[in-house]
């Protein structure tokens, strides 16, 4: 029995960052949103009892429950997917705030390059500089045109930072000026200015200082306590859906927030969706929620598998080449290298967001003309606040158990530093997202299928970022220093980065992405797609800026389309695939 | 370094009161607040130790045999030495023992469901074994193994024969029921360090010396004063305790 609920005029599927800054801009201008959010509710009174690194950085407290839904991986589409029975790789969040709730609040602009990575890169260095089967393409919108959507995002977060004078210019100044430096970022500042680069302090959503945002919202000053990535913040000074969009939303009455509803399908009427069910998590009932517009603001995961479980848009084939949905899947390289120090340093304190960075070799800030890659990283040192369960750093060659390893894990647990980049990942035809033929959710409905491997280009970026890296931490006193090594494979087993996206890609051609530049499906007018699932490739940096900036420019998409109906963009066959 | 011998002296209700955190106007109210209204400033640490052994006892295992084996497998993994206690005297093997007894053992919020296949060396983890069937399957195999190698129980070998049969498991030279032994070893061993650095709550860590041997002070409600500090800073560890009212 599924009950049928009075149409909301929009619906949004998730109530993480993306839904949040929907469900905020629009009830502000007066729309009635519905905000379904399969996790539970959150604040910042949960976590009072935040500083347990087993509970939540070991057991996975604030993340989704794999036991009802994951996905199946292999590297090759040629090899059979198996589930991922337990997080590895990268972890899923899920409850109010999303992975906005245990983020470490790095909040990064993607260069202009980013967006026009196809046509620059082609100008530069000609058409073949990728090898065959690559599909990268232009994002179908400008830097300049995003500018402002940052400068929003930003503003609602009130975001930490200084000018980097090597990233994408800006036309204001950060709202709040950049969190306080360390021995450990003073020496990684220093190493860098000698070797000619550029430092800067690492843009932060853990605030420098207390702030009100422009919607009257309250963040407050970083204590710099040390537990902050996938952990929430028990001061209400990290940046967080929950402490702005969410609150902004619920306080002009127009925003009904339901927790406990996992969305199982979009419904639709041949192109123009009706509305979503969803089935109540603590009472097993199903409900049908008509609405005029459904945005899904999920995870990268959950925006492509309900599009691809709902018929909506079309699949993505590796073979050919067709299709929109799912296509483009891309990670993180994440280069670097570890230094190991004589002296001690003061590792346990610090934020998610206290770093320092250079921007040197990201983008094509360098020249890649005799290089055998494209693109690079943002390089940075960064300052949680290590811990001792998941920090046992020790020199190469030590073995991993033991005498030897306890003496050695004891010894350098303070010694350690880290110089390591969020590098650029660009997408191949054969990593893609599609549904799985044999394994199902709870509900019954199949799990999304991950097919992703490395290329030579992520193994040429990785090795030249991980040089770059080690010439770092030599430069910073180091007595040991180890440049990372890439596995053979990518390994669904080892923690390694958060950051996957694509699958719904946003793009000017409507042939080659899903979505045109307001984040509306180009198949489907009343469906927009909000998330890092609309990256076209990922970027050298944290992804969450450019998610926030997307919402804001969905928000006034989704305004634009409740008064003119039908398509916001008109879509461009220039850029098809060959 | 003056200035870490003093801070090294320095009690935690000394650093509490001298830190920013206590300077609560600069950071604004509400949560701050209510933290500092629970006894926060106080250890309780004697009771906390008392109360913990009533603690020290079986939950999952069934038999004592099968813990003393895993005693002494975590304990060769984490041995006592001239930094501190090993796992054992941490209480390393009744945080296991508990842990197998809860969502961890049973893996509650993983996928289980089948078809099982062993996949490829980077599909992860896919045994049909929940982690407390895991544990006493690789108990057995070490205790099997021992009994075939040194005609003699695991418990009463060398440290040095133990740690052949631990290395022999983590190089999956061992044929057990259900998994690898690799992956047996390696749960193992990830268990052993949680035991050893997890917040004292969880009946290993005790009096909270794993975090001692690694300086790390625990749960801290501010560094915002000591953040530019060249000198290196120990201090008295806090544990969660002290964050709920009695």
């Amino acid at each position: 029995m599924v009950t049928k609920l009075d149409k909301a005029e929009v619906v949004t599927v998730g109530v993480g960052w993306a839904g949040g800054i929907i469900a905020a801009e629009l009830a502000k201008a007066g729309v009635q949103v519905v905000g379904l959010e399969r996790g539970g509710h959150r604040d910042t009174q949960d976590f009072q009892m935040v500083h347990d690194e087993y509970r939540y950085a070991v057991r996975y407290e604030l993340m989704q429950d794999l036991s009802k839904e994951t996905i199946t991986f292999r590297n090759r589409p040629n090899e059979d997917a198996l589930p991922m029975r337990q997080f590895g790789a990268f972890l899923i969040g899920s409850g109010v705030g999303g992975a906005g709730v245990h983020w470490n609040g790095h909040t990064w602009r993607f260069l202009p390059y980013d967006f026009e990575i196809k046509s620059m890169t082609d100008e530069t260095y000609g058409p073949n500089k990728l090898a065959d089967g690559h599909t990268l393409q232009d994002w179908g919108i400008t830097y300049d045109e995003l500018e402002p959507y940052y400068d929003k995002f930003e503003k609602t977060a009130g975001i930490s930072g200084e000018e980097n004078p090597m990233g994408a210019p800006r036309k204001n100044p950060y709202p709040t000026p950049p969190m306080k430096s360390t021995p450990i970022l003073d020496r990684f500042k220093d190493a860098s200015n000698n070797l000619g680069l550029h430092p800067f302090m690492l843009p932060s959503g853990n605030l420098s200082e207390n702030y009100e945002n422009p919607d009257g919202q309250f963040i407050a000053q970083c204590q710099y306590c040390g537990f902050c990535e996938k952990f929430g913040c028990e001061y209400g000074a990290k940046s967080t859906p929950n402490v702005t969009v969410i609150p902004t939303a619920q306080e002009t009455g127009n925003f009904e927030l339901r927790t406990h509803a996992n969305v199982t399908e979009i419904l639709h009427d041949d192109n123009r969706a009706t509305g979503v069910r969803y089935v109540d998590l603590q009472t097993g009932e199903e409900f049908e929620q008509p609405a005029d517009i459904v945005v899904l603001t999920s995870y990268v995961l959950n925006n492509t598998k309900l599009l691809l479980h709902s018929g909506l848009g079309r699949p993505y084939n590796p073979e050919t080449g067709d299709g929109v949905i799912g296509k483009n899947y891309c990670y993180q390289i994440i280069a670097g290298a570890t230094g190991f120090f004589n002296e001690k340093f003061n590792t346990y304190m610090g934020a998610g967001s206290l770093g320092a960075t250079v921007d040197d070799y990201n983008g094509d800030n360098f020249d890649h003309s005799e290089l055998d890659f494209i693109h690079g990283g943002s390089i940075s040192t960064k300052q949680y606040g290590r811990r001792p369960i998941q920090n046992n750093t020790v020199p190469g060659g030590t073995p991993s158990w033991g005498k030897e390893f306890k003496a050695q894990s004891i010894k350098y647990q303070n010694r350690w530093l880290s110089v390591d980049s969020q590098g650029a990942s660009m997408p191949h035809r054969n990593n893609y997202l599609s549904l799985d033929p044999t394994y199902k959710d709870s509900f019954g409905n199949p799990l999304l299928r991950l097919t992703y491997d490395f290329t030579e280009q992520d193994n040429r970026l990785f090795k030249y970022i991980s040089d770059r890296s080690a010439e770092i931490l030599d430069e910073m006193g180091a007595e040991i220093v180890e440049p990372r090594e890439m596995t053979d494979h990518f390994d669904i087993e080892p923690a390694q980065n958060d950051h996957i996206t694509g699958g719904v890609i946003i793009g000017g051609d409507p042939e080659t992405s899903a979505v045109n530049n307001y984040l509306q499906m180009w198949d489907v007018d009343n469906v927009f797609v909000i998330g890092a699932s609309n990256f076209a490739h990922n970027g050298g940096y944290n992804p969450t800026g450019t998610v926030g900036a997307f919402a804001y420019r969905a928000a006034e998409g989704i305004l634009k389309f409740r008064e003119n109906n039908g398509q916001l963009v008109k879509g461009k066959n220039k850029n098809r695939m060959a | 370094m003056a200035d870490e011998k003093e801070q090294s002296k320095m009690s935690r209700r000394r650093f509490m009161r001298n830190s920013g955190y206590v300077a609560g106007g600069a950071i604004g109210g509400g949560i701050l607040g209510s933290l500092l209204g629970t006894n926060l400033l106080d250890t309780n640490q004697e009771t906390a130790q008392e109360t913990n052994d009533y603690n020290r006892a079986l939950m999952f295992f069934t038999r004592q045999k099968d813990f003393d084996i895993l005693s002494a497998a975590t304990e060769r993994i984490f041995p006592e030495d001239e930094n501190g206690p090993g796992a054992i005297a941490l209480g390393v093997p009744y945080f296991i023992d508990h842990q197998l007894a809860g969502s961890y053992g049973n893996n509650e919020k993983e996928y289980m469901q089948g078809p099982f296949s062993p996949g490829t060396d980077y599909q992860g983890y896919q045994s049909p074994l929940k982690r407390n069937e895991l544990f006493l399957v690789g108990i057995q195999a070490l205790e099997d193994e021992s009994m075939n190698n040194y005609n003699t129980t695991f418990t009463e070998l060398e440290g040095e024969q133990q740690d052949e049969l631990l290395q022999a498991f983590q190089n999956n030279g061992v044929g057990i029921k259900g998994a690898t032994s690799a992956t047996f070893f390696e749960t193992m061993r990830s268990a052993t360090l949680e035991g050893a650095y997890s917040d004292p709550l969880y009946g290993g860590n005790a009096n909270m010396d794993g975090w001692r041997m690694k300086e790390f002070p625990g749960s801290q409600m501010s560094f915002i004063d000591e953040l530019d500090s060249e000198d290196f800073i120990e201090m008295e560890p806090n544990a969660l305790r002290s964050h709920i009212s009695h």
